[in-house]
């Protein structure tokens, strides 16, 4: 997968702060940022994340003419065959059972990221509430406009025989 | 304050991160971070097709929201290495406190870094998110 053209701005950050609950003004006023250590507004931590608006294909989107899994009239907009023993968590693109960042530098507004993923190591477990549970983890490299490493980010998904439940 | 150079093994910060989660946040991380899974966000979906409970938060937005008890720690554009690890869902309803504990304080190139092991736990006392993070602090 590869996103060509991630622009990071200034708007963005401030949803994206205003959705986690941070109220720090170093995500929103550009004033105030100037005079902290950092000197301008920077994306919260896991901002790198959002990347998936800028992704063509991101599968989680309801994309115009396409059907969609979610409800609508009925409670799933695609109807899908599911394989005995498989769990609804697969149906819908498994779990995300970890997520690793490694910061080279923070992203600024006027940053434009290219990123690109590559998958890493795969492996199974036994989980004693969810049946054999099947891990993939995936490498993504953002890069800034000079080209310069960003943010290295590491996910792992699951996905599971049987949901998962309380 | 941002964590000081003279930061020692054991120093600790804790912050509640959310009180009462509520569907509506978590729809708006869904539209801020663009994943519209709709097992985060649509009752009859997650209830009826995926055979959950309820809707539930996005991995991330518990981990963006411990992001926030971390950066309050040490300071903003500090950090050099945040990981997590999803151990159990969170649901509406939630809440969360996010806790840091240093665990080492360490030169690398003429810095100094602290690392930091993560718990978000919910009201329940269970544990839901486990991390560990690194922070320049000097």
């Amino acid at each position: 997968m590869t996103i060509e053209r991630f622009p990071v701005e200034a708007s963005h950050i401030l949803m994206f702060a205003r959705s986690i609950g941070d109220t720090n003004p170093i995500y929103e006023d550009a004033e105030y940022a100037k005079g902290t250590e950092v000197g301008s507004i920077v994306a919260p931590p896991t901002f790198a994340q959002s990347s998936a608006q800028f992704d063509p294909d991101y599968f989680l989107r309801p994309k115009p003419g396409q059907a969609w899994f979610g409800s609508a009239r009925e409670a799933t907009g695609v109807k899908r065959e599911k394989k005995d023993g498989e769990s609804s968590g697969a149906a819908a693109g498994g779990l995300h059972a970890e997520q690793h960042f490694t910061f080279h530098r923070h992203l600024r507004p006027g940053d434009v990221l290219t990123a690109t993923t590559k998958p890493g190591n795969t492996w199974e477990k036994e989980g004693k509430r969810s049946g054999k549970l099947m891990f993939s983890e995936t490498i993504t490299e953002y890069r800034d406009q000079t080209g310069e490493l960003v943010i290295t980010a590491r996910g792992v998904g699951v996905r599971t025989e049987r949901v998962i439940e309380q | 304050m941002p964590l000081a150079a003279t930061t020692k093994v054991g120093d600790s910060y804790e912050e509640t991160i959310v009180e009462n989660l509520s569907r509506t946040q978590i729809v708006q991380y869904a539209g801020a971070s663009g994943d519209y899974n709709p097992i985060h966000t649509d009752e009859v979906f997650a209830t009826q097709v995926a055979g959950y409970p309820t809707v539930f938060a996005h991995g991330m937005l518990t981990m963006g929201m411990t992001g926030k008890m971390l950066t309050n720690y040490v300071g903003d554009g500090r950090l050099t290495y945040y990981g997590v690890r999803f151990v159990r869902q969170v649901w509406p309803g939630d809440t969360l406190v996010a806790r840091a504990e240093v665990s080492a304080v360490r030169t690398e190139d003429g810095a100094t870094l602290a690392d930091l092991v993560i718990t978000t736990t919910n009201d329940k006392g269970e544990v839901v998110m486990t991390g560990d993070a690194t922070a320049r602090i000097g």
